[in-house]
């Protein structure tokens, strides 16, 4: 088995709104390896999304302590989570959050002109099959096109680790295929370690390992035995 | 929260809650459009009625005219000129005053008062004591502000010399009059209450000290509703020209109402140019956030739809938040606005001699000033509102898509310059809303020009002191004569004690024409080499009159149309009252007045005389000031002494105070204008970018590099309004040279690269402050919603 690349003991976060307490995680192990392709599974508001931020560097925990291979993130800086984000970290979100200003190219140099060791943005581009719509503008893409954008902006810095929120919660079931298998060729390919939420339970079949999230806690860890490509799924 | 409030309400009043610092920096904005309009029309209104109703109540005359020595006799024929309505003959002079426990000399104005009923015209006010007692020839009333400059108490007693007569005169009264709301002494440029007086004095007495028994040298006139003066002007010069009558005029070459009146203009000026830039700028603010709103609430408003609520019910719902906003700016303006105008108010009448001030801000300007602030924002509103009730809910419900950026001429030369991305967001984003990006600058470019159109006046003035008192007016003070006197009386001025240096200067009151244009000026005129009191010419060089011929100054010359190398007429309103035609030999610059100048002996030749002067230049050793105001009392021929010393004292107090309250305001509403429009501004790339700002935190970039492109956008913004700014000001200040330019006075463009840097710095501080405040929201911007949030 490959070597840890995260791992938590007893995350915990509560978010306080007046006098009510919410435990959006309530005590969190969790171990995630090198190289795989993880999926976080579990209804609305069962705490994936807020694990994904901690181990992303957008959040801190309230209580536990969370490690990125020897590094241990649990109090770092800001400026450090910054800089953890901006070496390390790949992320991909539902609504693809692409500057409008800038074409797909300049949404990749983005990140190429301050990532430590970039590939080039038109490679990235190329990469996900856009390398013909590199000088459009967001607005003159469809969703799928705009979702692969952002992955080729997340993979343009050769991240250890890809962070993909929802990444087809917004497109239909044909163009979330294009963008799953997108993210798995670049698992296969760089062996960059890969967690997407969903809650499309359906994606599963595709990943190495299933986190079952439920009230805040791991409800059951899954390892597939047998994996399926992404065009055999369909939902 | 009101109890059974509908639910969309409470949303209009959480939305501005929420709204409330935008809503405050344009409500000032708005504040300031309404104060200005309440101050300047309810001064122009306190100001013009009280004018009226003094003038009304005191029977100020129409139509005035000076003589030599006019009898009693002619009376019956001025009262029969078509028109005229009521005469009023008195007998008027100078004197030199003796004030105890005062060394400089102060001149009187000497006024007859009849002695068996008030004037029938220019009736004085009696402010405190009584009237003189026809019997007692010592008694006088004299006018408050000289009294009050001179700490005198009622029976206080002051030496004259009346006609080469010292006598002993005692103030049993005060009083202000029509005819003095404004007072300038003979020679000065600024009112002097302690060196000027106006003295009414028994009839009796004053015709016995000027001789003037069965005779009269002063007369007003008042004419009927709707009668032309200028035929009664005509008729009255050809009745007294026998006597020695200095052209007759109407009201608007009577100094005190001339001044009044310029003053008027300036205020209309304000009120018609001044509220409606501000109403303006906050109805563009208004547009900028309510267009804002409307796509953050695209949603809630397909919401609304859906559930119900009419097209007409959600356009109102938005154009009522704007109201809101225009509700707190009018209030604001309103309660500052009449505070402003009653200080004001309070300051004229200090400033002109009202014995009483009419104040009150007519209800309608109020009206006015509401209608016009909820009007412009409801209108910067109306597009919002309009898009909001056009949205289909369908559309409304579902998000925004990106905004369109299209690859432009631009975008190769950005590539060829290897911009970072951020600078190519910034330039992209300027680019892509051009109106915005526009009206942001016009704003910022607006309070630029606000400092600059308020402190070039400054300058203005110092070019103003430094060419009236440096350059032109050399001479420490002029010696003015009872009457003219042959130029050997020069001789006798040196022998004064104290005089260093001492030289003539002739004075005639003439009509000059061009044609139909006419204007009634002095002409002044004085030997060729004359150091003391000098001619300049445009370029700022010192000239000599030439030999023959006239020279004007350059407004003089405008007003009659006249170049160089034509011919005017010149009517002397003195002597033989000949009228000659003179060639227009020079046109040279002048601030004060409006100047007439002719060689000394063209002058002498021209009124077939002997060389004679009517005032002397004179320098002074200082430290025999006191001996030499002792002389001047004790010498009849001498009319008055003015001071330049003091008048440039006088003057540069006036001014400083009023520039300094004036700079104040002006750069207190150019920075108000300034956060107004930039936070405003930032805070709405902030809300619209804020996603796209907090994935760029999330990809790994530093706050300092997310709030480069918030922040360096609206910097590059600032910093391009600002030579449009330069010129907006300079266009504004050459308004005002134009618009404060009168016949008394005319302020030059002064424009100093100083002037330019005070206001760049001035917006470009305020406008890095308010980005300060909007750059802590930045700090605090959430990541994590961001991220899960379309919009």
């Amino acid at each position: 088995m490959a070597g840890m690349i995260f791992k938590t003991e007893g995350v915990t976060k509560v978010y306080e709104t007046g006098e009510v307490k919410i435990f959006a995680l309530a005590g969190v192990d969790l171990a995630l390896y090198e190289s795989e392709f993880t999926v976080l599974l579990g209804p609305s508001g069962s705490g994936k999304s807020t694990l994904l931020n901690i181990l992303g560097g957008l959040d801190h925990a309230t209580d536990g302590r969370v490690w990125f291979k020897d590094i241990e993130l649990t109090n770092m800086s800001e400026r450090a989570l910054t800089k953890f984000r901006r070496d390390h970290v790949g992320f991909v979100f539902q609504f693809y959050n692409l500057m409008p200003s800038l074409t797909a190219l300049e949404n990749v140099q983005l990140v190429t002109d301050v990532a430590p060791d970039p590939m080039p943005a038109d490679e990235a581009l190329e990469m996900v099959g856009l390398g013909k719509r590199m000088n459009h503008f967001p607005s003159e893409m469809s969703g799928g096109e705009q979702q692969r954008v952002a992955i080729a902006r997340a993979i343009a810095k050769r991240p250890q680790i890809l962070l993909c929120d929802e990444p087809t919660g917004a497109l239909d079931s044909k163009t979330g295929v294009q963008v799953l298998e997108v993210l798995r060729d670049i698992n296969e390919k760089f062996g960059t370690t890969t967690v997407v939420i969903t809650h499309n339970a359906d994606i599963q079949r595709m990943a190495h390992r299933v986190i079952f999230f439920q009230d805040g806690k791991i409800s059951e860890v899954r390892v597939n035995e047998n994996r399926l490509a992404p065009a055999e799924i369909t939902w | 929260m009101v109890i059974g409030m509908r639910a969309i309400n409470k949303k209009l009043l959480r939305d501005f809650r929420r709204l409330s610092l935008q809503a405050v920096a344009i409500a000032l904005v708005l504040a300031c459009g309404v104060a200005i309009l309440l101050t300047s029309v309810g001064m122009h209104k306190a100001l013009s009625e009280t004018r009226d109703a003094y003038y009304e109540r005191n029977r100020f005359a129409d139509v005035f005219a000076q003589a030599k020595r006019v009898p009693l006799s002619l009376l019956p024929e001025i009262e029969r000129i078509d028109g005229v309505i009521g005469v009023e003959a008195r007998i008027s002079g100078a004197a030199i005053l003796d004030i105890a426990g005062s060394t400089r000399t102060a001149v009187g104005h000497i006024i007859s008062y009849p002695e068996s009923s008030e004037p029938l015209l220019n009736v004085p006010v009696l402010v405190s004591g009584r009237l003189p007692d026809p019997l007692k020839s010592d008694e006088v009333l004299v006018n408050a502000p000289f009294a009050e400059a001179n700490k005198f108490q009622l029976d206080d007693t002051f030496g004259a010399n009346i006609n080469g007569q010292k006598r002993e005169l005692v103030i049993v009264g005060t009083a202000l009059s029509p005819e003095f709301v404004y007072t300038i002494g003979p020679g000065a440029l600024m009112p002097d209450n302690e060196a000027f007086g106006i003295i009414w004095m028994p009839e009796r007495t004053v015709a016995a000290a000027f001789d003037m028994d069965g005779a009269f040298n002063d007369v007003s006139l008042s004419l009927a509703a709707g009668i032309q003066q200028d035929a009664v002007i005509d008729r009255l010069d050809i009745l007294l020209a026998p006597y020695g009558g200095l052209a007759a005029y109407g009201r608007s070459n009577h100094q005190s109402d001339a001044f009044l009146d310029a003053q008027l203009k300036e205020l209309k000026g304000m009120a018609i140019v001044l509220p409606p830039v501000f109403f303006a700028i906050s109805g563009f603010l208004v547009s900028m956030v309510m267009s804002r709103i409307i796509t953050l609430e695209r949603s809630e408003i397909g919401l609304l739809k859906a559930v119900g609520y009419t097209n007409a019910e959600i356009c109102l719902h938005y154009l009522m938040l704007a109201a809101l906003v225009a509700v707190v700016g009018v209030v604001i303006g309103w309660i500052t606005g009449t505070a402003l105008a009653r200080a004001t108010a309070w300051q004229y009448a200090q400033f002109f001699d009202f014995p009483y001030v009419i104040f009150q801000v007519p209800y309608w300007v109020y009206a006015v000033a509401g209608l016009a602030g909820v009007a412009t924002t409801s209108l910067g509103a109306a597009q919002g509102a309009l898009k909001a009730a056009t949205l289909a809910p369908a559309i409304a419900m579902q998000p925004p898509s990106p905004p369109r950026f299209k690859r432009t001429f631009m975008d190769d030369a950005m590539a060829r310059m290897r911009l970072t991305q951020s600078t190519v967001m910034i330039l992209r984003s300027l680019l892509r809303w051009p109106l915005r990006s526009t009206f942001t600058a016009l704003g910022l470019a607006l309070a630029v020009a606000s400092v600059i159109s308020a402190t070039f006046i400054s300058d203005a003035l110092d070019e103003i002191i430094d060419f009236a008192f440096h350059q032109t007016n050399r001479q420490d003070a002029m010696l003015l004569f009872a009457e003219d006197l042959p130029e050997a009386a020069l001789e006798d001025v040196r022998n004064l004690p104290g005089v260093l240096q001492a030289e003539g200067q002739q004075f005639h009151a003439a009509k000059l024409r061009n044609g139909h244009l006419e204007k009634r000026v002095t002409i002044e005129s004085r030997h060729p080499d004359s150091n003391l009191s000098r001619i300049l010419d445009t370029d700022g060089n010192t000239v000599d009159t030439p030999a023959g011929g006239i020279v004007l100054s350059e407004r003089l010359a405008e007003q009659l149309g006249a170049q160089v190398g034509e011919q005017i007429q010149v009517e002397f309103l003195s002597g033989r009252r000949e009228t000659v035609q003179v060639g227009v030999t020079m046109i040279v610059e002048l601030h004060f007045g409006l100047g007439a100048y002719m060689d000394f002996e063209y002058m002498n030749a021209l009124f077939r005389q002997a060389p004679r002067i009517s005032a002397a230049n004179i320098t002074l050793d200082k430290s025999q000031i006191n001996a030499l105001h002792a002389a001047i009392k004790n010498t009849p021929r001498i009319a008055g002494l003015a001071e330049m010393t003091e008048n440039r004292r006088s003057f540069q107090a006036t001014i400083e105070q009023n520039v300094f309250v004036m700079n104040t305001i002006y750069v207190v509403i150019a920075v108000l204008i300034t956060i107004g429009v930039t936070y405003n501004a930032a805070r709405i790339q902030l809300s619209e970018r804020a996603r796209e700002l907090a994935s760029l935190r999330i990809l790994g970039f530093g706050r300092g590099e997310v709030s480069y492109i918030l922040m360096g956008e609206m910097m590059l913004i600032a910093v391009i309004a600002q030579p449009f700014g330069w010129l907006i000001g300079s266009w504004i200040a050459q308004l005002m040279t134009n618009a404060f330019t009168s016949d008394l006075y005319a302020i030059p463009l002064i424009l100093k690269p100083a002037t330019f840097t005070k206001a760049s710095l001035v917006v470009l501080i305020a406008s890095a402050l308010s980005l300060l405040i909007v750059q802590r929201r930045l700090d605090r911007l959430d990541l994590v919603s961001a991220m899960k949030t379309r919009e």
